[in-house]
């Protein structure tokens, strides 16, 4: 049953990505990014993340996204005004380069070979739970300021007057 | 369940859609929303080998990644509505004060 799941979600991820950064009009990415978000949480339901798959839809799907839309709508650039791309050597050389990195991680992918681990419920809730707070308590905290640092600096890029 | 060869193939697959979305494209917004396809590819790495070893250590790293794309978005959106307002434009092209 994985294979099969793992097939559909991937493909779902992999074409809403293309989507993502082909479409001309930032909305249609940020839809397009919203799918693309969801089939990842599948992915990782299918690995058995299930806490990782929650806060994926909550806080990607949920919070992320929704300020991208808000953003898109508060800049809200005319269709006719949109950046026009065009295709210049710099920009295919860039494209060939991360189809060279895609190549590079097929090849180290392949080479990945480490025995199974024991436990079988590793992404549980439970299990992420204790070594958060336990081993991993220092980042946790760290990562509160790390947010804070955020919200002080977006208060402050975003005030009319800098 | 299955090996993680192909999670990492996966992985490797969406890390390089975003980067070709920032490398070539122009628009400032989806360039961010490119920066979140690479970490969440990322995030799809970290997720296949924890998962795989049995260590709830893979899925706090990829807690870590998720904390700093949110804190990454509401900053970088924060900078793009500031440069809006300041020129009228969110083509990157345009935006070369500081090229000498």
């Amino acid at each position: 049953m994985e294979p099969i799941l793992f097939i559909l979600f991937g493909a779902i991820a992999v074409g809403g990505a293309i989507m993502v950064v082909t479409r001309k009009h930032p909305m249609a990415s940020a839809l397009y990014l919203i799918l693309t978000l969801f089939a990842v949480a599948a992915i990782f339901v299918l690995r058995q993340a299930h806490f990782l798959a929650a806060i994926q839809v909550i806080v990607y799907a949920g919070a992320v996204v929704v300020l991208f839309i808000f953003v898109i709508m508060l800049v809200n650039v005319p269709e006719n005004k949109l950046p026009v791309e065009r295709m210049t050597g710099m920009r295919l050389l860039g494209v060939v380069a991360a189809g060279l990195l895609i190549l590079e991680s097929a090849v180290l992918a392949r080479r990945y070979a480490v025995p199974a681990g024991s436990s079988v419920d590793a992404g549980s809730v439970q299990a992420v739970g204790r070594a958060l707070f336990t081993d991993y308590l220092l980042a946790f905290e760290i990562t509160s300021v790390l947010l804070l640092a955020a919200v002080i600096g977006a208060i402050a890029m975003a005030k009319k007057k800098i | 369940m299955m090996e993680p060869t192909a999670y990492l193939l996966l992985s490797g697959i969406l890390f390089g859609i975003g980067v070709v979305g920032v490398v070539a494209r122009k628009n400032a917004l989806i360039i961010l929303m490119s920066v979140e396809i690479m970490l969440n590819g990322v995030n799809v790495a970290f997720i296949a080998v924890g998962s795989h070893l049995g260590d709830p250590t893979g899925s706090i790293f990829a807690f870590m990644v998720m904390t700093v794309a949110a804190a990454e978005a509401a900053v970088g959106l924060a900078i793009l509505i500031a440069i809006f307002r300041l020129k009228e434009t969110i083509d990157i092209t345009e935006l070369s004060v500081l090229k000498w």
